[in-house]
This record gives structure tokens, sequence and C-alpha cells, in this order.
């Protein structure tokens, strides 16, 4: 069943960023041109995103269980350290060149677009060497 | 400063489809949505590998879903440049990885947990692509 749920899941996500255009970088690029021709959108998206999901987080994180699984499991990382710093600032700068993050990268593969998979090709070597030189958070 | 474009609407009803998709993640598999996390970990984790590339599929069905189902045609502008998106592509999976999320990971599920850790990773990458947008439009 869990596995069904981890396809749906991906469905309702993907749903989601059409929905919201966040699947367009160009939307994505007018958020952050803050001091040009500003598009505030992806900030309600987060909003919206967050009014649903941080309650309900914090009701169903004190069940003894998930309904399909045997326990939580989430990341209680607490540390802020030099690598989420530059991580996080290498990711902002790879944003904005490109409009593009994670999530909106993978599912706009659906719309067979050249340049988004050269991105999303790039974006999994760049896991890859995370991996490879062992400096994943 | 011009505000242009902007769609609060559907901006927040989708936002809170995707915010449906995290509970949903959440209360039945007991993970959290993080894409970057998902992604790389799909590629070179035993664990929970399988379920970690059926949420990728369902990342790329949703938009074909809502196309059959609305017959409204998905349209994006992407750069043309080849060298800036193999670049940018480099820079997203290297950096969301050595943070440890992106924007859903952190952004969502992790200031939706009012982590400390994912709140300062958000304001960090919103600065730099903020900053990043300003020299490539106006230097």
């Amino acid at each position: 069943m869990n596995k069904l749920i981890s396809l749906l899941t991906g469905i309702i996500f993907g749903t989601g960023l059409v929905v919201s255009e966040m699947i367009n970088p160009e939307k994505v690029l007018s958020f952050l041109d803050v001091f040009g021709n500003w598009d505030p959108s992806l900030a309600f998206v987060m909003i919206g995103a967050l009014i649903v999901s941080s309650p309900l987080f914090h009701l169903i994180k004190n069940k003894e269980k998930p309904l399909f699984a045997d326990s939580f499991n989430y990341s209680k990382n607490k540390e802020i350290n030099n690598r989420l710093i530059i991580g996080s600032a290498l990711f902002g700068v790879g944003w904005g060149l490109g409009g593009l993050c994670p999530g909106p990268a993978i599912s706009s593969i659906a719309l067979l677009n050249i340049n988004s998979m050269t991105f999303v090709i790039a974006m999994f070597v760049g896991f890859y060497l995370v991996k490879f030189f062992k400096l994943s958070s | 400063m011009n505000i242009v474009n902007f769609t609060p609407v559907t901006a927040t009803v989708g936002g809170m489809i995707i915010g449906l998709a995290v509970v949903i993640f959440f209360l039945f598999n007991g993970r959290l949505v993080g894409i970057s996390g998902i992604a790389a970990n799909a590629l070179s984790e035993k664990n929970n590998r399988f379920d970690n590339l059926l949420f990728l599929i369902g990342l790329v069905i949703g938009p074909i879903l809502y196309t059959l189902f609305t017959n409204k045609e998905i349209n994006i502008t992407i750069s043309n440049s080849l060298i800036l998106l193999i670049c940018a592509g480099l820079l997203v999976g290297i950096g969301t990885r050595v943070s440890g999320g992106c924007t859903s990971g952190h952004g969502i599920s992790g200031i939706g947990r009012f982590s400390l850790r994912s709140i300062i990773a958000t304001i960090t990458f919103m600065i730099f692509g903020i900053l990043t947008v300003l020299i490539k439009n106006y230097i």
C-alpha cells in the first residue's frame, strides 16, 4: 500500500506544481526578480502549502506510527553549520540562473522539453558528485 | 519594483495541493517530502528505492493527467542556453545535497515543522537566488 501512496503523492505534488504554475521557470525567476518586475506568487504557493501541511504535521507526528509504515522517519537534524549555508547558497545561485528547482524540473520531464531534461541530468550529476565526495548533510 | 503577472488564487490553491501531498505522505508512509533527497536516494540508496522511484514517476504523471483531464496545455518558458542549464543543474544538485534540502524539503516540510535549520536554509537560498537574478538581469 505504501508504494501506491508514494505514486499518488508524487501525482498530487506534480499537479500542485502545474496548478500553481511553479512548473514554469519564468514564473519562478520573476518571483526572484524582487527589484524589477516582481511576481510574488511563489510566496503564496509556500503559504498555501504550509497552511495545509504544518498544523496537520504537528497533529500526525504525535500518533504512535504512520498508517502504512512501522515508524515516522524524517530528519531531526538541528545542526546549523557551514554546509547548510554554503549548500543553500550554491542552490540559490543555481535556482536563480535557471529558475528550476528539483520538483518542477522533474515534473517538467512530462513536457518533453530538452532544456529542462538537460538541467535534470546535470542535477543528478550534482547529486552523484556530493555522494562521491561524501559531502552530504 | 513593479508587481506583474501576480496569480494569488492559483498560487495558493496549487500550494494547498502540494501541502496535501506532504500530509498524505507523512500520515501514511511516515516520511516528509523533500524532492532533492527523494531523487538522490532513488539512485543511490537501496532503502526505500522503489517508493522514491514511484514518487518521481508520480511527479511526471501529474502534469500529464492534468492535461488529459483539463484539456489545458502547459506552457513553460525556459532558458535556451545549454551551458547555463548545465551549470544551474550542477549547482542545484550539489547545493541541495550539501545543505540537505531544496524548496520542498527545507522550504515546506522543514519550515512546516518549525525547524530553524530549514528556515535559515530557505532564507539563504532565497537571498542568493534574488542576488543571482539581480546580477543576471541588471549588471
